[in-house]
Formats: C-alpha cells, sequence, structure tokens
C-alpha cells in the first residue's frame, strides 16, 4: 500500500477477502475472549490503521519467548507483520544487522515518536553499570530507557522481563531487574511465563494494536483474561484432586491415569497463567496432562521458592498453608498471592541499589 | 577501501548478543577478526545449592532456541553422578525429543536465521511466478509449486514492500551484487521461509505430548515425566475405536498423541525431503565460491548422541564422540571428557580471573569462573581486543580449537563408515559437482546442517516404532524411581553428562555435596566455535574462519553474516558460569 493506504485497503489489493479478514479477526476475538461482536469492531480499528510500529528488544533471555511468539496459532506471527503491524526492529528475525539494524531502530523511534508498541523481553541488568548485556557497545539500561520515552506502553514479554526471572534468582549475579523497575512512567503490561502461552503473547499485541489499549490488568501487571484464574482451577485433573486420587510417582498406576500431580509438586494451585485453557502448541497439551506437575513459571520468583518437586503442602510457597480442603482453595490462594506482592514490592525496592560484589 | 575496523553489532538473527570487530586492509580483506560475547546471566552461579533433580530446569533457560539440550545435558548429568538408569521407553522418547529438536531448529535456523544472507527478498518482486513453479517442480515434488501458489504469494509480498513499512525486512542488504540468485528462486526461497514457519509451529507438538509444552518442554531425572496412557487393546484397535482421547483418566501420551507424534514424524520427513534438502541444493548451487571459503580451524570434535544401548555404551550411538585434526579424516581420536588433558578452557582474552593466572587453563572439573570486566565502560565504540574482550571462554582439546556441531558430525559420520551418511553426502557433492573438501567452507557448514537432518530425521521411525513395540508388549516404564529420593545418594557424587546439541558437543559437569549442587558447569558448543583467542594467540573457529574474507562494502557486511550464520550461533549458550570443587571461587562461564 502506499504511505497513506489503509489496511483495509492494503488487504484488498493483496487479494485477501473481507470474509478472511473477518476470520482473522474472529479468531483473535476469540482467544481474548472478547464478545462476538467485537470482531467487527477490530476489524474496523484495523481497517482504519497503518501498521503500528513495534519495537522488540531483547536483554538477558533465551530467546525462549520469542520462539513461543512464532509458535502462535491464532494469530501467527506472519499474519500480525503482514496484516496488523510493523515489526520495526527485532533482532532475531530481522535481516539488517549491526548499524543498519541500528538505525532501523533508531528511524523507528522517530518516526512514531510517541506511539510504538515497545515489547522487552530479558531481565536487565544494572550492576557494574550495566557491562553485563551491551548491544552496539550500549548498556541495556540506556537502550531501555531512551527507548521507553518514546513508547505509547510496554510490554514485557516472559518472567524474566516482567519480574526479573532467572538471571534475577538467588544470588542475582549481574544485578538483574524487571522491565519495570527501569521504566516508570509508561504503562506495562506483565506477559509471564518461562515463556509465555504463544497465544497469550499474541492475544496481548492484538488487543493492543486493535484497540490502542491496553487490556486489564491484576495486582501484578499482567492482562486479567489470561491470568485471572489458577492451572488448577481449570486443570482437567481437578476431578481427581477433588476425589482425592494422587499420583504417587511418575508411572504409578495413578500417573498413567492421569490422577493429580499435587504429591509430586505441582504448582498449579497458587499458578495463574492459560495453560490449562488455551495449552500449548495449538491445545496439544500442557505440562501437567504431559505428567510433569506445573514449575509455577509466570509467578514472581518461582525459582527461588523451594525444589520444583516438593509438594506445596511442605513447601515454602506465598508463606501460608495452601489447600488441604479444596473449597477453601480460593481464599487461601486470594492471601498467598497478595502476600507475595507485598513482599514483591518490598524486595524490588530494595533492589534499586542493586547488589554487586559477587561474584 | 581504507583500512579500519569494522564493527557488527548487534549480528542479528541469532541467539543472542555477539559483536564482531574485522581489521580490514586497503583491499577490504579481513586481517583479523574478534569475537565477543556481550551478555552475561551467572546461571552456574544461580544452581549453586540447589536440588540436582531441579538442575534442568534452569539449565534449560540457558537457551530457549535449542530448547531442549541442556535440559537433557543436565538430567544425563545427574544421572551419570548418581549411577542412575532409566528405562528403555525413556531413552526412546529422549531419542525422538532430541531428534525433534535438531530438525526442527536446522530448518528454522535455514530459513529463518541464514536464508536472508542468500536470498534477496526484494528481487523476488520480479520473478515470473510460472517460471517459478517450473524451478519447483523441477528440484522437487513438494505440492505447494503451482503457479497460482507463487503468483498469490508474491502479491503478498509487493503489498508489504510497497506498503513502505518494511518492518524485519527494513535496512536489508537487498541489491548488493553478493546477491547471486535469480528472481525465481528468491521467490520460491522466501515462500519457503512463510511455509517453513506454519512448518514449525506444527512439528513441535511432538515436544507438547512428551513434554507439555514447547518451548522448554519438561524432562525428569530417571525417566521422561509423561506416563503411557496406552494399553496394548489401544494399538490393535486404533485410534478410530478409542475414546478416552486427551480428557481426564489419561495423559498426553494416549493413542490419540501417538499419533500426533506419527504424524509429526511424517511431516519432519517430508519437509526434509521435499523442501529443505532440494532448497539447500538449488541454493547452493548459485554460491559455489562459498565452498571455498570461510573454513575455520581444520579441527573437529563431538561427543555423540542417539543412544541405542544406554549412555554406557557410546558404540551404540548412531554419532560417535570422536575428535578430528587437521582435516585427517582417517583417523578419528577417542575423546574423554573426565580427562583433565583433553578439554580444559582458557581465559586470557575473557573477562573473568583464574587463580592460577590469566594464561593457564582449566579443565572443568577444577575450573574457576569469577566475573571481571575489564572492558570499556559503555557506551563504548571498541573493544581492546589485545585485552579481554568476551564473555565467553576458549574451551581447547589437546590445547587446539576445535570446531564442533553439523560439520563436525558429518565428517565423524562419513570417516566413520556410516552408510546413510556417506550415501547422502555424496549424492550432494555430486549434484554440485564438489570434491568432499568443498566441506571445509562456509556454505560446507550449511550443507552439513541439511545432510544431518535428512541422516536424523530418517532415525526417527525406528525409535517411534520401537517406543510402539515396548507398549505392545505390556512394558510402559517410563521413570525409575530407584534412586529419586535424595535419601538414598551418597553423600558426594560428581558426574559429566553430554548431548549433540543442533550447534554441537554440549557437556555438563556437576558436583553433588549433601543431596545439594556443590558445583555446576556447561561447556557449550557455541563456547567452542565463538570462544576468543587462548594464551597462544590460537583463534577459535569464528575467528579464524573470517579470516581472509573480503567485503564488497564494509558498510553491508553481508560476508561477515554469511559466515557467522553459517555456524548457528548461539551466545546465550556460550556465556556461563561454574564454580571449582571444594573452592570458593565462583566459575562462571558465558550465557
Amino acid at each position: 500500500m502506499s504511505k497513506d493506504d489503509s489496511l483495509g485497503e492494503s488487504l484488498r489489493k493483496q487479494g485477501i477477502s473481507r470474509r478472511a479478514f473477518m476470520k482473522f479477526c474472529a479468531a483473535t476475538a476469540s482467544v481474548l475472549a472478547l464478545p462476538p461482536g467485537m470482531a467487527t469492531v477490530m476489524a474496523a480499528a484495523l481497517s482504519r490503521a497503518r501498521r503500528p510500529s513495534v519495537i522488540y528488544l531483547s536483554y538477558q533471555e533465551c530467546t525462549g519467548c520469542g520462539e513461543s511468539l512464532t509458535r502462535s496459532f491464532s494469530p501467527t506471527l506472519e499474519s500480525l507483520i503482514f496484516n496488523a503491524m510493523s515489526l520495526d526492529y527485532y533482532e532475531t528475525l530481522q535481516a539488517a544487522a549491526g548499524t543498519a539494524a541500528e538505525a532501523a531502530r533508531k528511524t523507528a523511534m522517530k518516526e512514531n515518536w510517541g506511539k510504538y508498541l515497545l515489547v522487552v523481553d530479558g531481565a536487565v541488568p544494572v550492576g557494574n553499570d550495566g557491562v553485563y548485556c551491551t548491544i552496539a557497545g550500549e548498556s541495556a539500561v540506556d537502550i531501555l530507557t531512551e527507548a521507553a520515552k518514546g513508547a505509547a506502553a510496554v510490554v514485557s514479554v516472559g518472567t524474566c522481563a516482567a519480574f526479573g526471572g532467572i538471571p534475577h534468582a538467588n544470588p542475582n549475579p549481574t544485578g538483574a531487574v524487571a522491565v519495570s523497575q527501569i521504566v516508570r512512567d509508561k504503562p506495562v503490561v506483565n506477559v509471564s511465563g518461562c515463556p509465555p502461552v504463544p497465544e497469550v503473547i499474541t492475544g496481548v499485541l492484538a488487543h493492543y494494536l486493535t484497540f490502542g489499549s491496553i487490556p486489564e490488568l491484576d495486582h501484578l501487571g499482567r492482562p486479567k483474561v489470561f491470568f485471572g484464574e489458577t492451572i488448577h482451577d481449570r486443570c482437567y485433573r481437578r476431578p481427581f484432586y477433588d476425589q482425592g486420587k494422587f499420583a504417587k510417582t511418575f508411572d504409578d498406576e495413578g500417573a498413567r491415569n492421569g490422577w493429580c500431580l499435587y504429591e509430586l509438586g505441582c504448582k498449579g494451585p497458587v499458578t495463574y497463567n492459560a495453560c490449562a485453557t488455551v495449552k500449548w502448541n495449538q491445545g496439544t497439551s500442557y505440562p501437567i496432562e504431559s505428567g510433569h506437575g506445573c514449575l509455577g513459571c509466570s509467578e514472581p520468583d518461582f525459582w527461588d521458592k523451594g525444589s520444583f518437586y516438593q509438594a506445596l503442602s511442605t513447601g515454602t510457597w506465598s508463606g501460608a498453608t495452601v489447600l488441604g480442603v479444596a473449597a477453601v482453595a480460593g481464599a487461601a490462594i486470594g492471601v498467598g498471592a497478595a502476600v507475595v506482592s507485598r513482599r514483591r514490592q518490598a524486595h524490588l525496592d530494595n533492589e534499586k541499589q542493586p547488589k554487586e560484589k559477587q561474584p | 577501501m581504507a583500512s579500519q575496523i569494522v564493527v557488527v553489532d548487534p549480528i542479528t538473527r541469532i541467539e543472542g548478543h555477539l559483536r564482531i570487530e574485522a581489521q580490514t586492509d586497503a583491499t577490504g580483506t579481513i586481517t583479523q577478526a574478534s569475537s565477543a560475547g556481550t551478555m552475561v546471566r551467572g546461571i552456574e552461579i544461580i544452581l549453586r545449592g540447589r536440588d540436582p533433580r531441579d538442575a534442568w530446569a534452569f539449565a534449560q533457560r540457558i537457551c530457549g532456541v535449542c530448547t531442549l539440550v541442556h535440559g537433557i545435558a543436565s538430567v544425563r548429568t545427574v544421572e551419570n553422578a548418581l549411577n542412575y538408569e532409566i528405562p528403555p521407553n525413556a531413552q526412546l522418547i529422549r531419542n525422538l525429543m532430541i531428534a525433534a529438536q535438531f530438525v526442527h531448529d536446522h530448518v528454522m535456523h535455514f530459513y529463518h536465521l541464514h536464508a536472508l544472507d542468500w536470498v534477496d527478498v526484494v528481487s523476488a518482486l520480479k520473478a515470473d511466478p510460472a517460471k517459478t513453479s517450473e524451478l519447483a517442480q523441477s528440484i522437487s515434488s513438494y505440492p505447494k509449486s503451482s503457479p497460482g501458489y507463487f503468483s498469490d504469494q508474491q502479491k503478498k509480498l509487493k503489498n508489504f514492500v510497497e506498503s513502505g513499512q518494511l518492518g524485519i525486512f527494513a535496512n536489508g542488504y537487498w541489491g548488493n551484487p553478493g546477491y547471486k540468485l535469480p528472481p525465481e528462486a528468491n521467490l520460491m526461497a522466501v515462500s519457503h521461509y512463510l511455509e517453513a514457519l506454519a512448518w514449525q509451529r506444527e512439528v513441535v507438538k511432538l515436544h507438547a505430548i512428551f513434554g507439555g509444552k514447547n518451548p522448554h518442554p519438561n524432562f525428569l531425572v530417571g525417566g521422561a515425566p509423561c506416563a503411557i496412557s496406552v494399553h496394548p487393546e489401544h494399538l490393535e484397535s486404533g485410534v478410530e475405536q478409542y475414546s478416552g482421547g486427551a480428557g481426564a483418566g489419561a495423559t498426553a501420551v494416549n493413542i490419540v498423541g501417538l499419533e500426533v507424534v506419527q504424524n509429526v514424524i511424517h511431516q519432519m520427513r517430508t519437509f526434509v525431503d521435499q523442501v529443505y534438502l532440494p532448497d539447500t541444493l538449488a541454493i547452493a548451487g548459485f554460491y559455489k565460491d562459498w565452498f571455498t571459503r570461510g573454513e575455520g580451524v581444520g579441527n573437529f570434535l563431538t561427543f555423540g548422541e542417539f543412544p541405542q544401548k544406554g549412555m554406557n555404551d557410546p558404540k551404540s550411538f548412531l554419532i560417535p564422540p570422536a575428535a578430528i585434526v587437521n582435516r585427517d579424516l582417517t583417523k578419528l581420536h577417542p575423546v574423554d571428557l573426565s580427562d583433565p588433558a583433553q578439554v580444559q578452557e582458557f581465559v586470557t582474552h575473557s573477562w573473568y580471573d583464574y587463580s592460577v593466572g590469566k594464561d593457564k587453563g582449566l579443565h572443568p572439573y577444577k575450573g574457576e569462573t569469577v566475573l571481571h570486566y575489564t572492558g570499556p565502560k559503555p557506551p563504548y565504540e571498541h573493544l581492546d581486543t589485545e585485552q579481554s574482550y568476551s564473555w565467553m571462554k576458549s574451551p581447547r582439546w589437546r590445547g587446539k580449537p576445535m570446531e564442533v556441531g553439523p560439520l563436525a558430525r558429518v565428517l565423524v559420520l562419513y570417516a566413520s563408515g556410516h552408510e546413510p551418511t556417506r550415501e547422502i553426502a555424496n549424492y550432494a557433492l555430486k549434484k554440485l559437482g564438489l570434491p568432499i573438501q568443498a566441506l571445509y567452507s562456509t556454505l560446507g557448514r550449511t550443507a552439513a546442517r541439511t545432510l544431518e537432518s535428512k541422516v536424523i530425521v530418517d532415525a526417527m521411525q525406528g525409535w517411534y516404532d520401537g517406543l510402539i513395540a515396548n507398549i505392545k508388549t505390556g512394558d510402559v516404564r517410563t521413570f525409575n524411581d530407584r534412586l529419586w529420593e535424595p535419601s538414598s545418594w551418597p553423600k558426594t557424587a560428581r558426574g559429566v553428562g553430554y548431548t549433540e546439541a543442533p550447534r554441537g558437543a554440549l557437556a555438563h559437569w556437576v558436583v553433588i555435596k549433601d543431596g545439594k549442587i556443590d558445583n555446576y558447569q556447561a561447556v557449550v558448543p557455541t563456547t567452542w566455535n565463538a570462544g576468543p583467542r587462548d594464551a597462544s594467540g590460537q583463534e577459535g573457529p569464528y575467528e579464524a574462519s573470517l579470516k581472509g574474507t573480503q567485503l564488497y562494502d564494509a558498510k553491508q557486511p553481508l560476508e561477515i553474516l554469511r559466515t557467522i550464520h553459517s555456524f548457528d550461533p548461539c551466545i546465550a549458550c556460550a556465556v556461563h558460569v561454574t564454580d571449582p570443587e571444594g573452592a570458593e571461587l565462583i566459575q562462571v562461564k558465558v550465557t
């Protein structure tokens, strides 16, 4: 399309029918659990605009989040790139390297100042003047600070960007912090998970690209539509929990019959995420369905809460005695989550002066 | 062109944060290159004091691209330390998962990370869709090849380009004379870029069935976490007769899940045979000069993979462990990861200190990692490459820099007389009209990746059939609980576990004391390939491979990208952290 073409026009030129376009909108709306009528609103919004600029930065990360993004079935990454966003900087996929790559980022920032969506994966090391992560000779923290100034909103993809994740795990050798510790004056959406469910990443992007606003968030900055319920609440094995049927080891009769993994350390009861509902890889499975307990990977500091195989009732999660009786689970978790949240805030406040030294 | 230092940072289309500084002479030829990893997390430090059974999850987060390799290496390391056997089904499931990772990773590398070094996206707009169809059908029976299909793809691309919002294709080196493909080949390759993106989403379902998700599927010390919910009678009656589905009362490894796995194996083989292999040969045919440059160090190393009879019987491995020195394919040297004289790491040019001084090498069991950044304060223009300049260490085998990865494996398989490898390699070389020496090059490395994908994908069916055969006999064991409880462990134990990752030989070392990790180390593929110079000034494979490369335009360092991408860098892997046994120092490798 020419610079002024709307997306609708561009799609017609590409031979994409209105019907196909509506299908895309409907699928996206359904992932976001929006009412059916919203597909039309989405379509209208998308037809108006040039594709909004998205700048995607990566710091202390493993690229698992970016890989997850490519796994999304609805919407797909390519449909977002062709139809809904202009992915103007993303090291993992972009053609240009070095100076040309940095120039692309700077141009996109300049042309879309105040309007672009900034996506970040990875934690940000602030120890030792930021020498633990540099790109083109600049520290991650400096690049992020500058890029955030011109952003309309920031999406922290993955638990590292959202809560510090594994670089931040004890003893946090590089002074790694969450993006929200650096970016204080812009809306930050935390899309946690290690990595997040693919459709959760694209769903949040699609929401922003469609409505120009961020979805409703929980107390940890996570979109409620995906993080509103625990894995346990929506787990297909929940009936076994209620019946008191538990797998005792990983391939006993109970394990083969799909009984509850609570005693093998499952963190589903204290973990808010969409794994049990959206599931993974086009609904193929999710960790519990494939016999391993939930690690709790969308929760802050899950790396530092004791063994993954320690049952919640004997563990250190949330400092509260969790569960025991299914009926009180909701209340207990609510309390637990609040405790976690307060503790996290205190913890993060301590970290403004990151501990250097070690190692 | 005046002599200058060409800096490429960030190297894009890789995993992680890599910087190349290349000194060029007046002809634009690289006289010295320095490879720098610019991000570190310190995961080995973080692992200390934790439950060894949890280590796989931490180690796996070293990398989310080769997403399972550190998980596999980690569970094998703990199992090696405890002498912990796993059931045959768990072995077969791991083999299937590792193989799926190889094929998935290699295809994505070729199309999504490497292709744009050879394929000019903008040129594809000039292609004739009918001729593109002819080209595609002349090299493959892949069904998506009609003129209409290519016309649609071209239209999509045209509107995208004309939008003026080029996104990830912005500022590419389009039109650089280094691009040699005719427009039709470019259009075919761009179309397959999109096909591969859709294909890869499907085939990771194998990981989802056995590991619950991808990226980062789950593993388990002592076996596989996925209990098998299939009874022999399900296999007799077939999927139609089975009403269990993936609902309550079953795991994902039920008869439906196994059908998914079988389908994935078919999809993988089809794509390798009909798309990846023919595309590699077709594209390589236009770049034969790239089979004569970018060699590296001429030494190659494998640790071995795909056990048929357990990890204690390396003779049963599909890919044997071996070292090749100085291109000599007549002699495969044995490799012993516990021998202090074999694997050593140097930090002479790395941002770490050793208590024995920066010019000595240390075996991983005695290794140290103390982060000590001495580079310029950011923002900086140049690193001081005479001093320390990377978060990566420099591993050496018997003092020599070694290349690891697909080329090393193909050469070891070829030299050991592995018939399927010789057959496919000879077929490819004949098709291209090249001698075997052509493999010692940038495109040789890229081609080796394709060739080994074919060898590995063809082996998958056998493991799947083995799993089904076991289930039919009533053997559904996936986990050995004998040593699960730490109370059953010795007071101290140490072990080494290894795997072949898509990017090359990978090993982890662990020391366990009182049921906790006392020391954890990983020496990973990209550290072997991308590490800086060692104490005697020997370059690693990245640095050596760039030497002598002439840049057409220093502002468009396409030639550097081609060679570096041919290694498939994974920098998060390459930087890590460890600690010497019993010492107070904290050892860190690069991540």
